[in-house]
């Protein structure tokens, strides 16, 4: 049996890691709220973004146009949002199994630009090839970052660099429900749910100036837009990954702490009587 | 709703909605040429400019620095995607004079590597800023 002053020494120790596991989800709680409302407040724009370009694409018909067949290089950019900090069960695994889980792409064909230090060294470690991006703007992402990470990446696009671009984060649908989601980018696709029945209803839409300069212009916005609420969601679900993560730990470490506390207290127990047990036999001894 | 003279305007911006009412007309800068849209506009989609929106609602007039984004017009809606876009009571005044005078210095001593681009939609923006401030 584990002496009295071990049972104790390794009780304090996991009562001070439940201290700072509670810390941690009490700061995550309130990160959380406050990411939650940034997301909420951003969906309205990246909802109206995607129904806006839908329906404009719809009712273009379908046009040749850069940005809605693949580039000629056979080569996949993949944006990868991830988190800076670890602690936060598997919220950063989630969204690198998506990537490397993928059973259609190989390796040598994917370009991964990370946001998030956590990502960027997994797929460091998987051999991947990693474009240098910002990890800063995972903590509080603005609409700037987005649109130089999406300038970027349609520069690339442009260029013949990259044949499609894809998105991997996390979506936030409820505080304890966030899902890994790959979206695809470019080329835009068309859901083709709603064309049957709004293809008669409306008249053709217009465009000023010329429809494929004007798609030139809007698709670069609906992509930062997709960035941009991407980041909003990831963040709200690093932080409701993060404080379920460490709502878990510090029951474990209660449950831990209990289940010592009972040793202990045997362990006390057991000594006591052995004294009393030695006095006994001394006492009987001498007499 | 059923008003003929009025259509549903919404202006949505990145991090919120900015604006969402009945208004009678809208008036902007498109790359095309200022706008102004009524009711029962022909499907039209435009791409802004960095100027002044101008807002007719029932009860009087609103004005603010609109400065990129693109507006889808429907007959009975319009839905103006802004990624910025300010009323005048959020214009700092004095950053935006310096942004001007930054911006017409550039463009005045210009050089092969300035973009010139960049330097005139900074130039407008300021502008654009000032105005809705008079």
């Amino acid at each position: 049996m584990a002496s009295m002053r071990d049972i104790k020494r390794r009780k304090s120790s996991i009562q001070g890691t439940q201290q700072i596991t509670k810390a941690m989800k009490l700061v995550s709680t309130v990160k959380l709220q406050r990411a939650r409302a940034n997301a909420e407040r951003s969906k309205e724009y990246f909802t109206c973004m995607y129904d806006t370009v839908n329906s404009i694409l719809r009712r273009v018909g379908h046009i040749e146009h850069k940005y809605l067949t693949p580039g000629a290089s056979g080569k996949k950019a993949v944006i990868a949002i991830t988190s800076n900090r670890g602690l936060a069960g598997g919220y950063n695994s989630n969204v690198v199994k998506l990537i490397t889980g993928h059973s259609e792409w190989n390796r040598e064909d994917l370009c991964i630009y990370s946001i998030g230090n956590k990502g960027r060294e997994a797929f460091l470690r998987y051999g991947y090839e990693v474009k240098n991006c910002n990890n800063e703007i995972v903590e509080s992402p603005i609409y700037a970052d987005a649109m130089a990470l999406s300038a970027e990446l349609l520069k690339a696009y442009a260029d013949g660099e990259i044949g499609e671009i894809y998105l991997a984060y996390t979506a936030f649908k409820n505080t304890v429900s966030h899902v890994p989601t790959l979206l695809k980018l470019l080329p835009v696709e068309v859901s083709g749910e709603e064309e049957e029945k709004s293809e008669g209803a409306k008249a053709v839409m217009n465009f000023e100036p010329e429809d494929t300069d004007a798609l030139d212009m809007i698709i670069p916005k609906y992509v930062t837009s997709l960035i941009y609420g991407a980041l909003m969601e990831a963040a709200a679900s690093e932080n409701g990954a993060r404080m379920q993560a460490m709502d878990n730990a510090t029951s474990n470490a209660e449950e831990m702490i209990s289940d010592l506390a009972l040793k202990y207290n045997r362990a006390r127990q057991g000594s006591i009587t052995q004294e009393l047990t030695e006095i006994i036999a001394g006492a009987e001894a001498l007499g | 709703m059923a008003d003929k003279n009025s259509f549903l305007l919404r202006i949505i911006t990145p991090d919120r909605v900015f604006y969402e009412n009945q208004v009678e007309m809208v008036e902007f800068n498109t790359t095309e040429g200022e706008i102004g849209v009524l009711p029962g506009h022909i499907p039209l989609t435009v791409i802004v400019k960095p100027g002044i929106l101008n807002i007719t609602e029932a009860e009087g007039d609103k004005q603010a620095a609109l400065h990129a984004g693109f507006a889808e017009i429907l007959p009975d809606s319009v839905t103006i995607l802004a990624e910025v876009i300010e009323w005048p009571e959020e214009i700092d005044e004095e950053r935006a004079e310096a942004a001007k005078e930054r911006a017409e210095e550039r463009l005045r001593s210009k050089t092969p590597e300035t973009d010139i681009v960049r330097a005139e939609t900074a130039l407008q923006r300021a502008m654009a800023r000032i105005e809705v401030l008079r």
